[in-house]
C-alpha cells in the first residue's frame, strides 16, 4: 500500500513541528526518516499513524484519504520507541491483543489466534519466550516482540519510531540486518524514524533527510550520501571539513587550491569529507599545505589532524595500510589533495 | 486558542465533564452556599459574631494547641522517620505500618481511648495526677489528642526524602572533614527542611479542623478548653445558623490559606529536590 | 584487607556511634508505644476486661446492629461514587493536557483541608429546614438532613479526594504509550481502558479505596453534624460509640469502638500488603531487567 503525504502542517503551541511537508512512499518500500532531534520526523510518523492530528494537509493510503480516520481503523502497525509492551500480559497475550480486541464477527477463533501468534513468534525467532512477561526480556527481545505484536493485525503499513534507539551497539547492528531481511521477506510498506545516519543508509531503500519540519532531500542511500542536496545533508551524513573561502571569478579559493563555485556569491564554503583527502609530501598545484598535529588510531582507520594556516584544523581519514605506506609523522608538513569537494554559497 | 491538546486517547470530554460536574455538586456548590449564607449578614454583625470573646477564646485554644501539637510532631516525626530509614531493628515493618494508625483509626475511638487512659483514674492519668499533671479535661488533653491525630504527617513527608538521599553526599562531606553533627546540621537537615516544613503545615492544618478525637478529652469548658469546631456545633444546636456559618467561614478561610501554603511548599519541595522520574 | 577497612570507614562515615543509634531507636520506639500502641491496646482492654459476655451483648444489641448496618450501607454507596469520580478525574488529568489543570488538582484536594464539622454544616445549609432547598424538600416530603442521604453526602465529601489523588501521580508516571499501542492495534476506548489501563492501576486503585473506606466507616465530625443522632435510625458506629460513652456505658462503647479498631488494623495490614506488592513488583522488574541485558 502506498502512502501519500500532502502539505502537512503540525504545530505544538509556538513550535512548528511539520511545515507544509509532502512525501510519497511507494508500496512495499522501506523508507527511513532521518534527521536530528526536533526535526519533526517522529511527528510525521505519528501523523501517518493517526496518533497526532495534523493542523492541515492530507494523508492518503493507496489513494484514499485517511486523514480523518481514527488510528484504530487505519490498519497500521506501530512500533514504539520504548516498545510500549503491556507489562501485565505475557508475550503471547501481547502479540494476541490486536486479534482479541476485534469485534466478535471478525475475531479469529482461539485456535486460530494461537496458531497465528506462534507463527509470528517464530518469525521473530522468539517462540520460546511466549509465557514470559515483558519485564523478563532483554531490550532486543522486547523490540522483536513489539514488532511481532504490530504485525499480528496484518497492517498495510508498518511504522517504527527509533526502532533501535534504546539498544546497545552490538544488538543494534544485528537487529538492523534482521529487520532488512524481514522486510525482504514480508514486503510490507514500512517507514522508520532514526537519527543515526549509518542505520538509515544501511537499512532503507530510500532515505528522507529532514530538518526543521521540512524535507531536505529524498533519495537512495547512495544518492543522499554521494550527492547531498544541501549543506545540511552533507553535514548530517558523516564527518566533514569546512573551508570558508572567498569566491573569485567563479572559483572558491582555499590556500592555493581552487574549487569551482556554481553559485554566484562573494563567499562560499567548501565541504570535504575526511576520507576523501589524499596526503602528499610534495607540493602539487591545488594542494593545501598544513602541519600534522595529532595522529589517532580508530580501529581500521587512522585519523590525522592537520593544522592549515588561516583555517581550522582539518581532519583526514586514512586506511591503516595507507598510513603505514606513508609513515606520516606528527609535526610533518604535508599537502592535502581533496579528491571530492562540494562548494555551497555562504549566505 | 485551544483548550485541549489533541490526543488520540478517547474519553476526555466524558471524563473531564463528569469530574467537573461531580466536583461542583459535592464540593463547590455546598461551599458556595456557606459563603452565600454569610452574605445575609452585614459586616458589623459578622464581625461581632466572630470576635465574641467566647469565640475568640476558642481560636486561641484551637490554634495554640494545634501549633504545639505540630511542633511536637516536628521533632517526634523527624525522629521516627530517621530511625525507620537509618537504623535496623526487629519488627521494623510492623512499626512502619503502625505509624499510619492515626489515619486509619476513627477519631472518636482515639478520643474515648485517650480520654479514658488519661482520666485522673486512668492507666496513664493516675501516675501523672500524682505528679500534679492533669491531662484529661484540660488544654493539655487537647494537645495530646492533636499530637496523636497528626503524628503520621511529618514522618510520611520526611521518610521518602531521607530514603532518596544519596549517601555519597554524606561521604563527600565526611571526606572534606565534617563531623557527624556538622554533616547532620549542614547537609542532611537542609535537604529535608522543605519536607519537614510541609509535614508541619499539613499537621497544623489537620489539627485546626479536628473534632472527634478532641471533644472527649477536652472537657469543653468555655474560655478554657473549647475548640472552634465545637463552637460551630453548639451554635447549630441552638439553631443559631448565622452564628455557625460565620464561624465556619472564618475556619474555611484559614483552611484555604493553609491549602495554598501547602501547595506552594510542595511546589518548592519538588523544585528543590529536582524532578525525579 | 583493604576492602574491609573501606567498609569499616564507610560505616563510620554514614552512621552514628552505637550508643547514639540505640538511644534514638529506643526513644522512637518508646514514643510510638506511648502515643500509638497503648491507646490502641486500651480500646481492647476496656472492651474485654469485664468478660466476653458483656462484650458480646453490647455488639448484638439491636441499636448496635443497626449502627453497623448503616455504616456498611453508607460505605457501600459512597465508595463506588468516589471510585468512579477518581478514575474519571485521573484519566482526564493524567492523560491529557488542558488549561486550568493545576486548579482542578487543587480543588480535588479541597475536602481534605475543610474541617469535618464545616463539611457537615454546608449540607445542613443546603438541605436543612432553614436551608436553601429546605422548604421545597419539606413540601415534597424528602428527608436528607437527619437521614441516610445526608450521612452519605457528608461521607462522600470527606472521602472525596482519596482515589483521585492516589491515581493521578500513578497514571502520570505510566504515561500513555501502552494505551496508544492498544488503539493502534484496533482496540476501542473501553477495551483499552479495561484491558490495558485498569490492570496497570489496580493496586493504586485498591490502595485509594482502602484508605477511603477507613475514613468512610470511621467519620465522626461531619456525620455528627448531619445525622441528628437518632438511635437505631441514623447512628453510624462512631456516633453510637459517642452516645454510649456519654451515657457512661463504657464497656459497650469500647466494644463498638473495638470493631472500628479492628477495622483500622485490617486497613493497615491491607495497606502494607499493597505497598509490599508494589515494592516487590518494582524489585522484580529491576532484577529481570538486569538479568535480561
Amino acid at each position: 500500500m502506498s502512502i501519500e503525504i500532502r502539505n502537512i502542517v503540525k504545530t505544538f503551541g509556538e513550535f512548528k513541528a511539520l511545515n507544509d511537508l509532502s512525501l510519497n512512499v511507494e508500496s512495499g518500500e522501506l523508507v527511513a526518516l532521518l534527521g536530528p532531534s526536533g526535526c519533526g520526523k517522529t511527528s510525521l510518523l505519528r501523523v501517518i499513524a493517526g496518533l497526532e492530528t495534523p493542523d492541515s494537509g492530507q494523508i492518503l493510503f493507496h489513494g484514499e484519504d485517511t486523514t480523518d480516520r481514527h488510528v484504530r481503523e487505519r490498519q497500521v502497525g506501530f512500533v514504539f520507541q520504548h516498545y510500549a509492551l503491556f507489562r501485565h500480559m505475557t508475550v503471547f497475550e501481547n502479540v494476541a491483543f490486536g486479534l482479541r480486541v476485534r469485534p466478535k464477527s471478525t475475531r479469529p477463533s482461539d485456535a486460530e489466534i494461537k496458531r497465528k501468534v506462534h507463527d509470528l513468534l517464530q518469525l521473530v525467532q522468539l517462540d520460546w519466550l511466549a509465557d514470559r512477561y515483558p519485564a523478563q526480556l532483554s531490550g532486543g527481545q522486547r523490540q522483536r516482540i513489539a514488532l511481532a505484536r504490530a504485525l499480528a493485525v496484518e497492517p498495510k503499513v508498518l511504522l517504527l519510531d527509533e526502532p533501535f534507539g534504546a539498544l546497545d551497539t552490538k544488538v543494534r547492528k544485528e537487529l538492523r540486518r534482521w529487520l532488512r531481511r524481514l522486510h525482504d521477506e514480508i514486503h510490507v510498506t514500512s517507514v522508520f524514524v532514526t537519527h543515526d545516519q549509518e542505520e538509515a543508509l544501511e537499512v532503507a531503500d530510500r532515505v528522507v533527510v529532514m530538518n526543521k519540519g521540512q524535507i531536505e532531500q529524498i533519495g537512495s542511500p547512495s544518492e543522499v550520501y554521494d550527492t547531498p542536496a544541501s549543506p545540511f545533508v552533507y553535514q548530517f551524513l558523516g564527518d566533514v571539513n569546512l573551508f570558508q573561502s572567498r569566491v573569485h571569478e567563479g572559483w572558491a579559493q582555499v590556500g592555493s587550491a581552487k574549487f569551482a563555485a556554481t553559485e554566484t556569491s562573494e563567499h562560499a564554503t567548501v565541504y570535504v569529507r575526511p576520507h576523501e583527502i589524499d596526503l602528499s609530501r610534495i607540493a602539487t598545484p591545488g594542494a593545501i599545505s598544513g602541519t600534522i598535529t595529532h595522529i589517532r588510531l580508530l580501529g581500521a582507520t587512522v585519523r590525522l589532524e592537520v593544522e592549515v594556516p588561516d583555517h581550522d584544523v582539518v581532519e583526514v581519514e586514512l586506511t591503516r595500510e595507507r598510513q603505514q605506506e606513508g609513515a606520516w609523522q606528527v609535526a610533518e608538513t604535508v599537502y592535502l589533495i581533496p579528491r571530492e569537494a562540494k562548494v555551497y554559497a555562504t549566505v | 486558542m485551544k483548550f485541549k491538546q489533541s490526543s488520540v486517547l478517547p474519553g476526555f470530554n466524558l471524563a473531564l465533564g463528569y469530574s467537573l460536574l461531580y466536583l461542583s455538586l459535592i464540593v463547590l456548590l455546598p461551599l458556595t452556599a456557606l459563603f452565600a449564607k454569610t452574605m445575609g449578614l452585614d459586616w458589623a454583625t459578622f464581625w461581632a459574631i466572630v470576635t465574641e470573646p467566647r469565640v475568640v477564646a476558642t481560636y486561641k485554644v484551637t490554634f495554640g494547641a494545634s501549633l504545639i501539637a505540630a511542633l511536637i510532631n516536628l521533632f517526634v516525626g523527624m525522629l521516627i522517620a530517621w530511625v525507620l530509614v537509618r537504623y535496623p531493628f526487629p519488627g521494623k515493618r510492623f512499626i512502619d505500618a503502625l505509624v499510619d494508625l492515626p489515619f486509619a483509626l476513627p477519631t472518636a475511638v482515639a478520643g474515648i481511648a485517650l480520654a479514658t487512659l488519661y482520666a485522673p483514674n486512668g492507666l496513664m492519668g493516675e501516675p501523672l495526677d500524682k505528679l500534679g499533671i492533669k491531662v484529661a479535661f484540660t488544654p493539655l488533653g487537647i494537645v495530646l489528642a492533636l499530637t496523636f491525630i497528626t503524628l503520621p504527617f511529618v514522618v510520611r513527608t520526611v521518610q521518602p526524602v531521607l530514603e532518596d538521599m544519596e549517601r555519597e553526599l554524606e561521604e563527600a562531606a565526611s571526606s572534606l572533614g565534617a563531623t557527624r553533627w556538622q554533616i547532620f546540621s549542614k547537609v542532611i537537615l537542609p535537604t529535608i527542611f522543605p519536607a519537614l516544613l510541609t509535614g508541619f503545615t499539613l499537621a497544623f492544618a489537620r489539627a485546626i479542623g479536628e473534632f472527634g478525637s478532641v471533644i472527649f478529652i477536652a472537657g469543653n469548658m468555655p474560655f478554657k478548653s473549647e475548640i472552634t469546631p465545637l463552637m460551630i456545633i453548639s451554635k447549630l444546636e441552638q439553631y443559631d445558623y448565622m452564628g455557625a456559618t460565620a464561624i465556619a467561614v472564618v475556619m474555611l478561610l484559614v483552611s484555604f490559606g493553609l491549602l495554598l501554603l501547602i501547595n506552594g511548599l510542595q511546589w518548592w519541595m519538588a523544585k528543590r529536590l529536582g524532578r525525579r522520574k | 584487607m583493604s576492602t574491609a577497612i573501606n567498609n569499616l570507614n564507610n560505616k563510620v562515615v554514614t552512621t552514628e556511634s552505637a550508643w547514639v543509634r540505640y538511644l534514638l531507636t529506643g526513644l522512637a520506639l518508646l514514643l510510638i508505644a506511648i502515643l500509638l500502641i497503648v491507646p490502641l491496646l486500651s480500646v481492647f482492654y476496656e472492651a474485654l476486661h469485664q468478660g466476653w459476655g458483656l462484650y458480646k451483648d453490647a455488639l448484638i444489641e439491636s441499636d448496635a446492629l443497626s449502627a453497623i448496618q448503616l455504616t456498611l450501607i453508607v460505605a457501600a454507596i459512597s465508595l463506588p461514587l468516589n471510585l468512579v469520580f477518581g478514575v474519571a478525574a485521573a484519566w482526564a488529568i493524567a492523560k491529557f493536557d488542558f488549561k486550568g489543570k493545576s486548579i482542578l488538582v487543587t480543588l480535588i484536594d479541597l475536602p481534605f483541608a475543610v474541617s469535618p464539622v464545616v463539611a457537615g454544616l454546608i449540607y445542613v445549609l443546603l438541605f436543612g429546614a432553614h436551608g436553601w432547598w429546605g422548604a421545597w424538600l419539606m413540601d415534597n416530603d424528602i428527608k436528607i438532613i437527619f437521614a441516610v442521604p445526608g450521612i452519605v453526602l457528608a461521607t462522600v465529601f470527606v472521602t472525596f479526594p482519596f482515589v483521585a489523588r492516589e491515581l493521578i501521580p500513578l497514571m502520570e508516571a505510566q504515561g500513555s504509550d501502552e494505551e496508544q499501542a492498544a488503539l493502534v492495534l484496533g482496540a476501542s476506548g473501553w477495551q483499552t481502558f479495561w484491558h490495558v489501563t485498569l490492570p496497570n492501576i489496580k493496586w493504586g486503585l485498591l490502595y485509594g479505596v482502602i484508605l477511603a473506606n477507613a475514613r468512610a466507616m470511621g467519620e465522626f465530625g461531619a456525620v455528627s453534624v448531619i445525622s441528628g443522632h437518632i438511635r437505631g435510625m441514623t447512628n453510624t458506629i462512631p456516633l453510637h460509640v459517642e452516645i454510649l460513652y456519654n451515657e457512661y456505658n463504657f464497656v459497650a462503647a469500647f466494644a463498638c469502638a473495638s470493631i472500628l479498631a479492628l477495622l483500622a488494623l485490617l486497613t493497615l495490614a491491607l495497606k502494607s500488603y499493597v505497598e509490599w506488592r508494589t515494592e516487590q513488583q518494582a524489585i522484580e522488574d529491576r532484577k529481570h531487567a538486569i538479568e535480561a541485558v
